[in-house]
């Protein structure tokens, strides 16, 4: 027990391994789905998407969220006079979005989001938006972003959002001392363990994107070294690379081993000693290690399916392969995007079934033929698989529970056992 | 371009999966864009249905639309076809392929299959779900029962006196509120009065079930909204008469069961000799005074709509202050019914509007779907659900339809359960300051909790401030007298008192203005 921060396995893992690419029908969100997050996250942003009524029926639909009677999210849709040309979009556009914002005086950060419809009519939001901010500045400020199907799958909907706030983050000084920025949406209880957990190891300053407020932009220079808090932020990074900002390596910080790693990466980009890290780390980690345990008794062994979804496969099979000991039948992801995943492929265990893309019906005959124990598949696909026998867990509850960290690798681990622990407890 | 918070409908290609998915032997081939799978978990986590949607969708991407999204379509369609074997195929496009004018049912009938190809053409930017759902499922009927039909202007021949009248029973689908309830009800209903179910249709059908829905005698239309056109072509196409009446409420099934009795040709005198629904009897009994002269408002498709609003008045003694739908297609029955009450009819599928109206209104109660659930929650109304957009809550396990005798009881019991207890209604009004019954208090068989605590909703205050000049205040004593009358009048009485001191020009609302206000409007 010398090591608090588990050395990398002397292995390449999956590092180098042939990923093949299945094209076909594709069971997943698109990036619209994203605001059902995002605008929980940022408290004074509203997303206005400029879409169908299939836009508008899908957000309402994918996570059941009618609970917010009024929503910080609407569609603007589309219709036949518009397409036909009688009206003109812009026009309209920009009438809905004063009528909006006239009911909302609460909101400083709009974002206009484009939709299949929008992108295949060619309406140009970007110029839309700067003549919506021209037009609304200094009160709201208007962004735009592409949710669309045909350009993003699910996850990629934040990447697209975080990436389209990058040009307006405030310049960093030149000579400004280096510092941290944490991308991608945590939720506020994580957020605030990762910030203490910077603060005890005596790194700082620490920003993080998105921001819980418009106003309170992080700023971004050659100063800026950033860790991927999510893995499907590619635009993101090469948003913030083209600032300047350089990324640090990591693993994501799902699990025990995930969240070490990636806060030791931190700290070696920092200058941290490893006495300090490991001062601040050892007690977490070990208390997380300790509520890891209770899981590992229903999980190890049990063998795992994954349907692609959110790109956070990869690193969650790692986490349940590693750390609980689950065998990993298939793991599918939308995208695989080896650079940011490079830590990741070293620690899967050598020759794991990785497939990119997806074409569902040959994935559920292999998953049907594989009888795996737990699948992890989208909400069109659980009940039927349960129906057959087949104990599955919602991938899009994965994004919705804090999991990332320290404290948060049992509450993951649970999500996991829970499908499988409720079919033990069930006499029915 | 319009902007929607919420929609009461989803996309008319959600309308044909409603369709297939409630048939059994059709595939569904939909040119889409990738995302446009989520409308899978509708079916799967909504309705909780054990088994996927029969469709296949193209998932095309950006890079697919600089290359053949015609062929990634035939190659779907053939792939479906081969996998699944259905005896037949309903092809069509999403909003997103409608615009990239591939032609799917070209395209598809290209391919040469084996089986009838349906291809249905539902214009995303104009029509909405119930419309894609009627649509579909009448291109369904005409495709698998038009080779049956007897040439134009044979006429019908007699039934056998010896037969058993039969009819279809059309309009449940996938998705629908309550239908898989109403069809065991009516089914039963239909047969305790001899009548043999010929089809029943798109619930559980297949193809060949349709093809012959022209043996049936006469449809019982149970859905307008859905099964309303193709109704009609098989009245043109096979002389087949259709049921007018919807049976939603003691009255509307004893009319049902007369017409459906005349459309037979038999006689029910013996069945609605012991028609006697409970909630007849539940409506007469002493405890149900307390429900006299309510102020519901109603709003919902047009079909369950129009019979809530009926139901209120005739079988609950309810007073109907708002009647509207998100129906368009049904706007003239929908304007006629709101006539016989006496309100504006409300024809909107804006949720803004609707909870701008029923603010106005202060009704004691709504009834409406579970959009008006989420306002009534806001503005602490109690709220029933009496139609579709549908919800978890609304597949329950037990057995609970709207239709027929059940139904009615069912209704009785769903709009009741909301409302104060009539004894604790007047408890609560003698008691007002007993730290259990405060004004704050909800009804005691729902549990005191969650909704206690919220604050006056803010827009009730926004129209208070809006119909309120500056100059009218309350004066404090007045304030505190208000806040004795129970939270479920206080609304009305603010509003009625604000009225009365507007009108008569005083500036401060004092005590006895409350009670003068009380005595001129006094219920």
């Amino acid at each position: 027990m010398n090591a608090i921060v588990t050395a990398k396995a002397p292995s390449r893992g999956c590092a180098d391994a042939v990923v093949p690419m299945e094209r076909g029908q594709r069971e997943v969100f698109c990036g619209l789905t994203g605001i059902i997050w995002l605008h929980r996250k940022i408290q004074d942003a509203f997303f206005l998407v400029v879409g169908s009524r299939t836009c508008a029926h899908l957000i309402q639909s994918a996570a059941g969220v009618m609970i917010f009677a009024e929503p910080r999210f609407a569609t603007a849709i589309i219709d036949e006079r518009d397409l036909a040309g009688l009206a003109d979009c812009n026009d309209e556009l920009d009438r809905v979005v004063t009528r909006l914002l006239a009911r909302r005086p609460d909101i400083k950060l709009l974002f206009l989001v484009g939709s299949c419809p929008s992108e295949v009519i060619k309406l140009d939001l970007s110029r839309a938006a700067q003549r919506l901010s021209r037009q609304f500045m200094p009160s709201v400020r208007v962004l735009n972003y592409s949710g669309s199907g045909i350009e993003t799958t699910f996850t990629q909907g934040e990447d697209a959002c975080l990436a389209s706030l990058v040009p307006i983050l405030p310049a960093a000084p030149t000579n400004a001392e280096p510092a941290l920025l944490v991308v991608g949406a945590l939720a506020e209880v994580v957020e605030d363990q990762m910030r203490r957990l910077f603060a005890a190891m005596g790194l700082g300053p620490v920003a993080f994107l998105p921001p819980r407020s418009a106003l309170d932009l992080p700023a971004v220079g050659p100063n800026t070294r950033y860790l991927l808090a999510q893995p499907f932020l590619s635009d993101t990074a090469r948003a913030l690379e083209e600032r300047g900002a350089r990324r640090i390596a990591a693993p994501f910080p799902l699990g025990v081993e995930g969240t070490a790693l990636w806060l030791r990466a931190a700290a070696d980009s920092f200058g941290v000693s490893g006495a300090r890290l490991h001062d601040a780390i050892a007690l977490p980690q070990e208390r997380a290690r300790r509520a890891l345990a209770r899981h590992r008794e229903m999980l190890a062994g049990k063998r795992i399916f994954f349907f692609p979804d959110s790109q956070l496969e990869l690193p969650l099979a790692r986490f349940l392969s590693r750390e609980i000991g689950m065998e990993l039948v298939e793991v599918g992801t939308p995208y695989l995007h080896r650079q940011h995943m490079l830590p990741e492929l070293e620690m899967l265990p050598v020759g794991t079934a990785i497939v990119e893309g997806q074409d569902v019906e040959r994935q559920l005959d292999r998953c049907r033929a594989a009888a795996p124990d737990l699948v992890v598949c989208g909400l069109g696909l659980a009940n039927p698989l349960e129906a057959e026998g087949i104990a599955t867990k919602w991938s899009i509850e994965l994004l919705f529970t804090p999991t990332q960290g320290f404290d948060q690798a049992a509450d993951l681990a649970e999500l996991f056992a829970r499908p499988l622990v409720r079919r033990a407890k069930l006499r029915v | 371009m319009q902007l929607t918070l919420w929609t009461y409908e989803g996309p008319p290609h959600v309308g044909a999966m409603r369709v297939v998915t409630a048939m059994e032997g059709v595939h569904y081939v939909l040119h889409a864009p990738q995302g446009d799978t989520y409308a899978d978990l509708l079916f799967t986590m909504i309705e909780r249905l054990p088994k996927r949607p029969p469709v296949t969708y193209t998932t095309f991407q950006a890079r697919d639309l600089g290359g053949d999204t015609a062929d990634l379509f035939k190659n779907a369609a053939r792939d479906a076809y081969e996998r699944f074997k259905p005896e037949a195929l309903l092809v069509g496009a999403s909003c997103t392929a409608e615009l990239i004018q591939d032609d799917p049912g070209g395209l598809a009938r290209a391919l040469n299959l084996p089986i009838p190809v349906v291809a249905v053409e539902l214009p995303a930017y104009q029509k909405k779900e119930n419309w894609g759902a009627a649509e579909t499922f009448y291109q369904l009927v005409r495709a698998c029962a038009g080779p049956f039909a007897p040439p134009p202007g044979s006429k019908r021949l007699a039934r056998a006196a010896d037969a058993a009248p039969t009819c279809n029973i059309l309009g449940p689908t996938a998705l629908g509120f309550r239908h898989r309830d109403d069809v065991k009800e009516i089914s039963e209903l239909l047969a305790r009065l001899g009548i043999v179910v010929n089809v029943v249709a798109p619930q559980g059908a297949r193809p060949s079930d349709l093809a012959r829905l022209g043996d049936a005698d006469f449809n019982v239309m149970l859905y307008p909204e859905t099964a309303g056109v193709a109704a009609q072509w098989l009245q043109r196409t096979f002389q087949q008469p259709s049921t007018k009446i919807v049976p939603i409420g003691v009255g509307a099934t004893r009319n049902f069961i007369e017409e459906v009795a005349r459309l037979a040709g038999i006689d029910a005198t013996s069945v609605l000799a012991d028609y006697a629904p409970r909630a007849a009897w539940y409506a007469r009994s002493v405890d149900s005074t307390y429900l006299t002269g309510k102020r519901v408002f109603v709003f919902g498709d047009a079909t369950h709509a129009i019979a809530a609003a009926r139901v209120a008045t005739d079988e609950f003694g309810f007073v109907v202050v708002g009647l509207g739908s998100y129906s368009r297609e049904f706007g003239r029955e929908l304007r006629e019914a709101a006539k016989l009450y006496g309100v504006e009819p409300l024809l909107t599928d804006d949720y803004l509007e609707v909870e701008e109206k029923i603010a106005e209104a202060n009704p004691d109660l709504v009834l409406g779907t579970q959009m008006e659930r989420h306002i009534a929650k806001r503005l602490r109304v109690p709220c029933a659900v009496i139609s579709a957009p549908v919800h978890v809550q609304d597949f329950p396990a037990r057995h609970s339809p709207q239709m027929g005798i059940e139904g009615a009881n069912v209704l009785f019991d769903a709009w009741v359960h909301p409302l104060m207890m009539g004894l604790e209604e007047h408890l609560l009004t003698m008691f007002r300051e007993d730290f259990e019954f405060h004004g704050e208090a909800a009804p005691s068989h729902l549990g005191g909790g969650a909704a206690a605590a919220t604050p006056e909703p803010e827009t009730v205050a926004a129209v208070r401030v809006a119909d309120t000049p500056a100059v009218l205040s309350w004066s404090g004593d007045a304030e505190k007298e208000l806040g004795k009358i129970p939270f479920f009048v206080r609304g009305k009485a603010r509003r009625n008192t604000e009225r009365f001191a507007q009108e008569r020009g005083l500036i401060t609302i004092t005590v006895e203005t409350l009670y003068d206000a009380k005595a001129h409007f006094g219920r």
